[in-house]
């Protein structure tokens, strides 16, 4: 069977889908011959069929990792960072072609959403690409005859990606990772192998050595799993649900590789009495609703102070009906694709029937116009709005991680505060108020790794990011991904100091 | 409108080429004010090249005017912007290799092997600032919950910048790269005896795309156009590099309006061999320390000391340097296997030819070398004498150019304090296997950089300058941008209301 298979996408895009793994820059089928298909949520047909990797094919990957490290982690870092700039180019060059498989694959809209997605992975490449020869270490001065050095070292890493935004997380892994001289093996998730098997042709493309680059397309119980317990694996970063993060970290204590997770969320958008409210509305929407609420720091909980509550409702309902169009994602106006999945849809659709359950009021969701507006295949679930929620409810405490908000109030600072907190994750979390002293303040207090100020999931790819709690371990982005991806060794210089 | 050109041959080469002979502002070349031209000659056969348009003091006030009228919008020019014409510009560079370094030979007389490495280290550093366009971060203060503090690093405006000839191009990319990667502009004087790699250089950087005004490129003498650069009150900084003498003006003339400055000055480098070296690399690596680039190197290893406990041994390196030395092929750069080519200028050229007489006259001995070569072109024998006191002249002044001197020394501590008998501190050799004597010997020398068994071996990432007399900061490495960059303390106070 050949390793590529023509398709054409729904906007016509024609191509040749690598379906192999990718191992020691070569496509081969998997050790098992299995295959797994996946699907197009927009229309729920199976786009193509590919390769299954099981545990053997990750120790073939993690071997080729190993083996290109031995000469990989002598290469000059400008001449890594070189590549990089390279691999930046022919993203920009594939870019209809990848944001075209992207959307697709993940029911991401095309003009809005998914291009975005593949500007970024190139956006990236180029700021990593500037560490390559920054990689610096320290020297410090201990005695007359004595100092230390420390140097950093690059790792053989395992990286598995989820399918929120498949190529966007991955770049947010194998970029840094390159930039710091790592040799990976990386995991898509089975609900989108697409993309980053077409990205792995142009990884080869850019000159990167055999082994250098890995990708396995598989599931997590069997490929994801011998990646987070493998023993030549120097390190497992994760991107996906706290209980899928909590087995990888499990896993990787079989050797103690370094684990960093990226995992769930239920960001509170705090809305205060000085609040611009109109921002606060504009920002909670598209904080919410962008990519059908499939984003980890989804300001899924929003808390509203009780004398502007009723106004602020109403802005926002006006913006979240406003904004977000369902439709076919090869649509221009379409800003709202389906959810992943049938096993999503069903779940979220659960949610919705607690939430109605436990007492909270729905606004949005089962609007005639938004049930008319639905496609007649795919799984779409229009923005779903409940207010008057309490604090113990389900749909306020578990992340739904679809189109579903739960607006709550609250009287006091201390209140919100207290409520913002109120929970096993801390992602992030968004303060809405003109008063610069009560915003730093409440900042202060809320337990969440990024904090919004007046806005909502803007982030810049300069900037840490990472949870607190149960949302994650390790900062991705800006410097701080150096980090997670050298290890550091200290050398003792003894000039002379005798015993 | 005249076109500033003219066709240049390089000799023997079957091979010409147009060089821009106008001024370079506001991304075009344009007429002097005054009207005034000047010659340029290649010390290769001293004869002239072609006349270029000499900027005076109206050209200085031109050229910062617009310099500080494009620093308005440079200054917000989103830093990845900044980071991708930089990487443009370092490709463009990079494609027309071949032709500076041919044009660097021509001009300055350097053999196409240094030239080559010159426009190498060039196209690096460029894309090494590149990388670090986005990534001037400041720091936050923790002083407790009552404030917020936090650093800033500001562009300073337009920056001044007055090159030397001995390395023309490299020392463009050394300001030109930092300066612009932090969102400053600049107004560059290039030596009069070499502007011709700079002036070229120039539509490279309007080819890549950078904003009229951001790059300036305005040869003239020192005396008009450096002073009026020194003294124009929009010129927020200067970058000097050359002699020590000129370097001590220039800081008085920037202390009229407490222009930052940074000076890369004069040299006079101890290289220091130990018995127990590797002999055929060390003797290597002294070549390298006073013959690249003809001597003509503010780091060049020019105060050779050799270990003369055991004077068989001395005797026995002292033949083996010698005839190394006389190995090295001297003449026009465009013949095949030169290394050493023609000295710059005929100042400089009569300089070290004076310095040779006095070294006669004293009675040094004489290793090798010692006359001119020819009588046409400036080239002079790689020159060494031996067994020179520590106070002779040829020990104590910069020669500038392919003469060393070689003094013996029996202990390390003799060693170290006439390692440092110098007003200047630029950079130092060691040569030795033994990692503790190195260490220890690098500790105590005087000097902005120690080069363990290697010399002159710079790097994009690594910075440079000199202690004492040698000059004010650094360049190169992540150090540069501290030259182009003034720090603002925000301290906002929070008065902490109850929550």
């Amino acid at each position: 069977m050949s390793l590529y298979k023509d398709l054409t996408l729904p906007n016509g895009v024609r191509y040749s889908q690598p379906i192999g793994l990718f191992i020691d820059n070569q496509w081969v089928a998997s050790s098992s011959g299995k295959t797994f298909e996946t699907v197009n949520p927009s229309t729920e047909e199976p786009i193509v069929s590919v390769y299954e990797a099981d545990e053997h094919d990750v120790d073939k990957a993690v071997s080729a990792a190993k083996e290109a490290m031995k000469t990989w982690r002598d290469v000059p870092g400008e001449e890594k960072a070189q590549k990089m700039i390279k691999l930046s180019f022919l993203v920009r060059e594939n870019l209809k072609l990848l944001a075209s498989v992207e959307a697709a694959d993940s029911g991401k809209p095309y003009e809005t959403n998914s291009k975005g997605d593949i500007e970024s992975v190139a956006n990236y490449l180029v700021y990593c690409a500037g560490f390559a020869d920054k990689l610096h270490g320290k020297m410090i001065p201990i005695a007359k005859d004595r100092y230390a050095i420390t140097k950093r070292y690059p790792l053989v890493v395992g990286q598995i990606i989820p399918w929120n935004y498949p190529l966007s997380m991955a770049s947010w892994k194998f970029c840094p990772a390159l930039a710091c001289g790592c040799t990976i093996v990386i995991k898509s998730s089975e609900l989108t192998p697409l993309s980053l098997l077409v990205f792995a042709d142009l990884v080869k493309k850019a000159g990167f050595p055999s082994g250098v680059f890995n990708v396995v397309s598989g599931f997590g119980a069997s490929a994801g799993n011998r990646i987070a317990e493998h023993p030549d694996l120097d390190k497992v970063a994760f991107t996906g649900s706290t209980a899928t993060g909590q087995k990888v970290m499990k896993s990787a204590t079989s050797n103690l590789k370094h684990v960093s997770l990226e995992c769930g969320g239920k960001s509170p958008l705090l809305v205060f009495d000085d609040a611009d409210l109109e921002q606060a509305a504009k920002w909670a929407s598209f904080g919410m609703m962008y990519n059908s609420g499939q984003n980890c720091t989804a300001n899924s909980r929003i808390l509203v102070q009780d004398t502007v509550y009723d106004k602020f409702i109403d802005l926002f309902k006006v913006e979240i009906t406003k904004s977000w169009i369902v439709g076919n994602v090869f649509d221009e106006k379409a800003t709202l694709g389906p959810v992943i999945s049938k096993g999503q849809y069903d779940k979220i659709k659960r949610y919705i029937t607690k939430g109605k359950e436990e007492g909270a009021k729905m606004i949005l969701g089962e609007e005639r116009e938004q049930l008319n507006s639905l496609p007649d295949k795919g799984y779409f679930i229009p923005p779903t709005v409940f207010i008057d929620c309490k604090q113990d409810m389900t749909i306020v405490q578990e992340e739904i991680f679809g189109p579903v908000v739960a607006i709550s109030k609250f009287s006091t600072d201390h209140e919100a505060v207290e409520k913002a907190n109120d929970s096993i994750y801390g992602l992030a979390a968004m303060v809405f108020s003109q008063n610069f002293q009560r915003v730093q303040t409440i900042a202060d207090q809320l337990e969440a790794g990024s904090i919004y100020l007046n806005s909502s999931n803007d982030e810049d790819i300069r900037v840490p990011f990472g949870g607190f709690k149960m949302s994650g371990i390790g900062k991705e982005l800006g410097e701080d991904a150096i980090d997670l991806y050298t290890e550091t060794k200290s050398f003792y210089m003894n000039v002379g100091h005798r015993i | 409108m005249t076109t500033f050109s003219k066709t240049i041959k390089f000799p023997i080469i079957n091979e010409a080429y147009e060089q821009p002979t106008g001024l370079f502002i506001n991304n075009e070349y344009v007429a002097a004010k005054s009207g005034k031209t000047f010659k340029v000659t290649t010390p290769i056969n001293e004869e002239l090249l072609c006349e270029l348009q000499e900027a005076g003091s109206e050209d200085v006030d031109y050229a910062v005017e617009c310099a500080s009228k494009a620093f308005k919008k440079w200054k917000f020019t989103k830093p990845e912007v900044r980071a991708r014409l930089l990487y443009k510009v370092a490709d463009l560079m990079d494609e027309k290799r071949d032709l500076l370094a041919k044009i660097e030979s021509l001009d300055n007389g350097k053999s196409l092997v240094c030239a080559k490495f010159d426009v190498n280290l060039v196209v690096e550093y460029l894309r090494s600032c590149a990388g670090y366009c986005d990534k001037i971060d400041g720091r936050t203060i923790n002083t407790g919950p009552e404030y917020l503090t936090y650093t800033k690093r500001e562009p300073l405006g337009v920056c001044g910048a007055i090159t030397p000839w001995n390395f023309p191009l490299l020392m463009f990319a050394w300001k030109i790269g930092p300066c612009l990667a932090t969102g400053n502009t600049i107004v560059l004087k290039p030596a009069s005896a070499t502007p011709l790699s700079n002036l070229y250089a120039a539509s490279l950087f309007k080819e890549a795309g950078f904003p009229d005004g951001v790059v300036n490129i305005i040869p003239g003498s020192g005396r008009a156009c450096g002073s009026a650069i020194l003294h124009h009150p929009k010129v927020k900084k200067v970058a000097f590099t050359g002699s020590t003498s000129v370097g001590k003006g220039v800081m008085k003339d920037a202390a009229d309006s407490i222009k930052k400055v940074t000076l890369e000055l004069g040299g006079k480098s101890p290289n220091i061999v130990f018995q127990d070296c590797d002999i055929e690399k060390t003797v290597q690596n002294l070549i390298t320390g006073i013959f690249f680039n003809g001597g003509e190197v503010c780091c060049a290893g020019s105060r050779i000391y050799i270990q003369a406990s055991d004077e068989e041994w001395y005797n026995e390196f002292l033949a083996k340097f010698k005839k190394a030395v006389e190995k090295i092929k001297v003449g026009n750069p465009f013949e095949e296997g030169v290394f050493q080519g023609a000295q710059t200028t005929p100042d400089q050229f009569q300089t070290v030819l004076d310095y040779v007489k006095i070294g006669k006259e004293s009675h040094l001995k004489v290793l090798t070398g010692g006359n001119r070569i020819g009588k046409r072109g400036y080239f002079v024998e790689p020159t060494v004498f031996y067994d020179v006191p520590q106070s002779s002249r040829l020990t104590k002044e910069e020669i500038f150019g392919p003469v060393a001197v070689v003094l013996p020394f029996k202990s390390i501590e003799e060693l170290i304090e006439k390692a440092n008998d110098s007003e200047y501190g630029l950079a130092s050799g060691i040569h030795t296997e033994d990692i503790n004597k190195a260490l220890y010997v690098a500790d105590r020398l005087e000097a902005g950089s120690v080069w363990i068994n290697t010399y002159n071996d710079l790097q994009q990432n690594s910075p440079f300058g000199g202690f004492k007399e040698s000059g004010i900061g650094r360049e190169m490495g992540a150090e540069a941008l501290d030259n182009y960059t003034q720090i603002k303390l925000v301290r906002a106070k929070i008065s902490t209301p109850t929550l």
